[in-house]
């Protein structure tokens, strides 16, 4: 790996844009979890000892802290080990705990695929799973939806932004079309890329199950919550020594935790209006910028505040996506050659994208590491990249 | 480790990613061929310009849509046959391909079976008001086959897709 990255070089200049994938962590989050493992929480939470009641300590207040911002109870939040285990927990465990004869799971059909997954697999149980349409900005078809949901319904999930192309959810609306339908039908959201981009409180809202991830909020890799609306019933889905948590066996990532507590809270203090501006600045210049270019996802109000999603066509998106880190970008793209199953997105074909539209796509996401420095270098180098890309192709400037 | 997919290029695929040899039409090709499909992602177009009297290869390039490896791996075909004779060429095989690319990752290979299918398909074109040479198959051969599998396929899943209820376009979100 080290002979490539030499062949690569090191560009004078970097902008970390695929938070979408992973990304930074707010350096006073990682002093948080630095000072938990050194000092106080580095034990197992749930023993007996002044260390292990230090720990339970932290993992307290991190809960406190995550349930204030979410406006929830800290009993209804489970830990997990990330945002795909908590959609796993909610789809499966509720499934799991389900002693009814409703068997049918309606999942949008731009989910991330730790929600249609594991759906999916609960056909072998028995479920149906009807995947719910979008028009060409990714919103959810509520007519479908008022057909789709009866009283066989048992649950629905819908994330309230979008992953990849940043569709913001009338999520309210969803929600009281599939309760007025059928009052026991569960309704789940995966949160992980709403979490500080919209406001959702859990307590207001008639949510049953949300899934949130900390290295989305710029905490920790490896720490997700569920969230569990009280008295939901609901089976663990891993067995193992229980620790402070009926739902999720094993000793809890105190560090983690308490890092994920700590991004939150800066994360949802933050103005966020300088992301949106140069979310707003790195659209619409590279859109006049560069000749065939499509925008994916809505604009204005209803995308998410630092969402970029773009489709250059007559390239390929993992070429662009190499060229753009030979200049220091690094972004991500929904081609088939970078998802190693050799398809373009699912979200980009459901919103009515060919395949070469799809295969063209850069996905970049504004973080509070970036500022307008950072832009202007993006703005002034993705059209000289994408000029070189298309004067190699046969299709098109060849 | 052994269940993981790894997808890091080899320094030869970067560097002749950044710097492809033999890139562009060859304006006196006498045979020239596309393999792929904008639907795959993948489409390379081979340009030979081949010595009539003793069949050799005096001149080749290429032009690519497609991932870094798919450039790379056209570029380093187009080098390894020039000056190379006619049956020389028919006879490289992907594998060849990769191994001069330092090896493709797995998910990277279809790059090479593509170059090979463009470039067979070029020679094909080469001898088709000619006589057929002793060593060049009537049939299609596997990598060949291979190669138009991939592109039927393809176009197969996406017609399926095109055919399925789609959102109407909104041309305001695209640029001129």
């Amino acid at each position: 790996m080290r002979d490539l990255i030499a062949i690569h070089g090191e560009p004078s200049r970097e902008v970390y844009l695929d938070s979408e994938n992973s990304g930074l962590i707010y350096p006073k989050a990682l002093e948080e979890m630095v000072r938990t493992y050194k000092e106080v929480g580095y034990g197992n939470p749930s023993i007996t000892h002044k260390i292990g009641w230090e720990s339970y300590e932290v993992l307290y207040k991190s809960t406190e802290i995550l349930s204030q911002i979410l406006n929830t109870k800290s009993s209804e939040l489970v830990y997990t080990h990330g945002a795909t285990e908590a959609n796993n927990l909610a789809i499966l465990g509720s499934a799991k705990a389900n002693k009814n004869d409703r068997k049918e799971i309606l999942v949008s059909s731009i989910e991330h695929f730790s929600v249609i997954f594991p759906a999916e697999r609960l056909q072998e149980q028995g479920y149906k799973i009807i995947k719910i349409p979008v028009n060409e900005h990714g919103f959810i078809d509520n007519e479908f939806l008022k057909t789709k949901v009866n009283g066989s319904t048992f649950l629905v999930s819908i994330a309230p932004i979008n992953h990849e192309i940043g569709t913001i959810q009338n999520l309210k609306e969803i929600i009281d079309i599939v309760k007025e339908k059928n009052s026991k039908t569960l309704f789940h959201s995966d949160a992980a890329d709403s979490f500080g981009r919209v406001r959702l409180n859990l307590n207001k809202l008639n949510l049953d199950l949300a899934s949130f991830s900390s290295h989305k909020i710029y905490g920790p890799k490896g720490v997700g919550l569920l969230y569990i609306k009280e008295g939901l019933k609901i089976e663990p889905i891993l067995h193992g020594q229980l620790s402070s948590q009926k739902l999720w066996p094993g000793v809890e990532n105190i560090p983690a935790i308490a890092g994920f507590a700590e991004a939150a809270k800066i994360f949802d203090n933050m103005d966020k209006n300088m992301l949106l501006k140069m979310r707003d600045k790195l659209i619409e210049s590279i859109l006049s910028s560069t000749e065939s270019v499509l925008l994916n996802g809505p604009k204005g109000p209803e995308r998410s505040l630092d969402n970029v999603n773009l489709s250059f066509l007559y390239v390929e998106g993992e070429a662009i996506i190499v060229e753009l880190s030979m200049q220091g970008i690094y972004a991500s793209s929904g081609s088939a050659c970078t998802s190693r199953v050799l398809e373009p997105s699912h979200v980009l074909i459901a919103i009515g994208r060919k395949y070469e539209e799809a295969h063209g796509s850069v996905l970049m996401r504004i973080t509070p590491f970036n500022n307008e420095d950072d832009i202007n270098y993006v703005i002034e180098r993705i059209p000289k990249g994408v000029a070189r890309l298309r004067s190699l192709s046969p299709i098109k400037g060849g | 480790m052994s269940d993981r997919i790894p997808l890091p290029y080899s320094p030869k695929v970067l560097e002749l990613f950044r710097n492809p040899k033999n890139m562009g039409r060859l304006k006196d090709a006498n045979t020239q061929a596309m393999a792929g499909s904008l639907a795959c992602g993948d489409m390379i177009s081979i340009y030979l310009k081949i010595d009539d009297a003793n069949h050799l290869i005096e001149d080749a390039s290429f032009e690519s849509y497609g991932c870094a490896a798919n450039i790379a791996a056209s570029s380093i075909m187009t080098e390894m046959i020039k000056g190379k004779s006619l049956e020389y060429t028919w006879n490289i095989s992907w594998k060849q391909i990769s191994n001069e690319l330092g090896g493709l990752p797995v998910v990277k290979y279809h790059c090479g079976v593509l170059a090979v299918g463009a470039l067979r398909r070029a020679i094909r074109t080469y001898f088709k008001e000619k006589k057929l040479p002793n060593w060049l198959p009537k049939e299609l051969t596997p990598d060949e086959k291979h190669a138009l599998e991939e592109e039927k396929l393809i176009e197969v899943l996406s017609k399926k897709m095109e055919k399925t209820k789609k959102p109407k376009i909104d041309l305001s979100y695209r640029s001129k």
